[in-house]
């Protein structure tokens, strides 16, 4: 299905750019051109889709929902519902204490938080295409599983308390209900607005990305990461996590760097701690939840995230080693 | 004369948002007084959790992600 991507890459850089194949900028360039041509194709695809059968879930709705389930089933369904539910920083706020002001318990909220960006449908079908079926489903089920654990220990340990004072006095309005059209045709015009907005939100940390992979892929050694990060090095996958913590880059964009780590010989439970760690803690992102949260529950919220994304990477290892 | 409010912390979308309803204003002569909010207690007091929102003589007629031009058009018509 996805041969005439490699076949498209295999013209670009050996007949047009005449690059040999056995280059190290050879083999940097046909990844670069295979994995550009690819994702942005799939990417506009999925998108789309999702746009479509967005139109009949909006966060809204979701509040809803969320507050009208009991505790237990509450954290599964924010876990999926963070999945499947478009996630911009800039609304994590409102979200945040929309939530909260519904009667939604802090843990489910937290739960959702984590697994937004961590877990999305765009990562979930690159992660298919690139990677197969295995890491997807390890992918899926580990990130789903920190965020439902995460919020069961705010919980636990009654975190309301490092919400800001002020969240609690907010009182929402009559929650607008914004007319939504309904027709087939509206439906399409809201996908392919989607693609605009989500595109051209993601399209750079993709591009850096795969060039960032096509850079590891032309011209790391083979042995280098195996040398230094292999699975024999107990302090690989803390490494990865902690290097993860202040980068930022959205799941489709970290694709790429995945890809090409697995292909250096990097074991799967290092690269997905990597993964986990820098698409769900960010700089940026702790940044926005300050205005919310209080410094312990945020110091809180980064150390759980990294400890768990630590054993994650050990698990993997030590089962797929 | 309309008075429309951006809602939404600042973010780009919103700026984007905020940005083609004066275009639109402008290509149609109708004259628009577009305020941001981008306090979240101000907000969420419109009943708006996706951001950014639109609300037109008080009126929220959008919540979530950039609006279509067409809809920008038909609310400054309307």
């Amino acid at each position: 299905m996805f041969a005439v991507f490699t076949r498209l890459a295999d013209w670009v850089a050996f007949t047009l750019l005449g690059l040999s194949a056995d280059t190290k900028l050879g083999d940097a360039v046909h990844f670069f051109v295979e994995d550009v041509t690819k994702i942005f194709v799939l990417l506009v695809a999925i998108v789309f889709a999702i746009g479509v059968l967005r139109t009949m879930l909006t966060p809204e709705r979701m509040r809803r929902t969320l507050a009208g389930t009991r505790r237990g089933p509450a954290y599964v369904l924010a876990g999926f519902l963070g999945a499947v539910t478009p996630f911009c920083s800039c609304s994590a706020v409102p979200l945040f204490i929309g939530l909260l002001e519904a009667g939604v318990p802090m843990g489910v909220t937290m739960t959702f938080l984590i697994t937004s960006p961590m877990v999305n449908e765009v990562a979930v079908v690159m992660l298919v295409a690139l990677l197969g079926w295995k890491i997807t489903a390890l992918y899926f089920v580990t990130g789903m599983t920190v965020g439902i654990v995460g919020g069961l220990v705010i919980d636990a340990l009654g975190m309301e308390r490092f919400v800001e004072d002020y969240v609690w006095k907010i009182r929402m309005g009559e929650v607008a209900e914004v007319a939504v059209d309904r027709s087939l045709r509206g439906r399409v015009a809201f996908g392919a607005a989607q693609v605009r907005e989500i595109v051209g939100r993601v399209w750079l940390y993709v591009l850096i990305g795969i060039g960032i992979g096509a850079g590891l892929h032309g011209y790391v050694p083979q042995d280098f990461f195996a040398r230094h990060a292999g699975p024999d090095n107990p302090f690989a996958v803390p490494f990865a996590v902690l290097v993860g913590i202040p980068l930022y880059s959205n799941a489709a964009g970290m694709i790429p760097v995945v890809e090409a780590l697995l292909g250096k010989g990097l074991p799967v439970g290092t690269v997905l701690a990597l993964m986990m760690s820098i698409t769900a803690i960010s700089a940026p992102e702790l940044m926005i939840l300050r205005k919310v949260l209080k410094v312990p529950m945020l110091a809180f919220f980064a150390a759980f995230l990294a400890v768990a994304f630590v054993g994650v990477g050990y698990l993997f290892n030590a089962i797929l080693g | 004369m309309k008075r429309i409010k951006v809602l939404g912390s600042g973010c780009a979308n919103c700026v984007t948002t905020a940005k083609l309803i004066a275009t639109k204003a402008k290509d149609l002569g109708i004259e628009v007084d577009i305020e941001k909010v981008t306090d979240v207690a101000a907000i969420m007091g419109y009943g708006v959790m996706s951001t950014p929102g639109v609300v037109i003589d008080g009126k929220v007629v959008h919540a979530g992600g950039i609006p279509a031009a067409v809809a920008v058009e038909r609310w400054l018509r309307g």
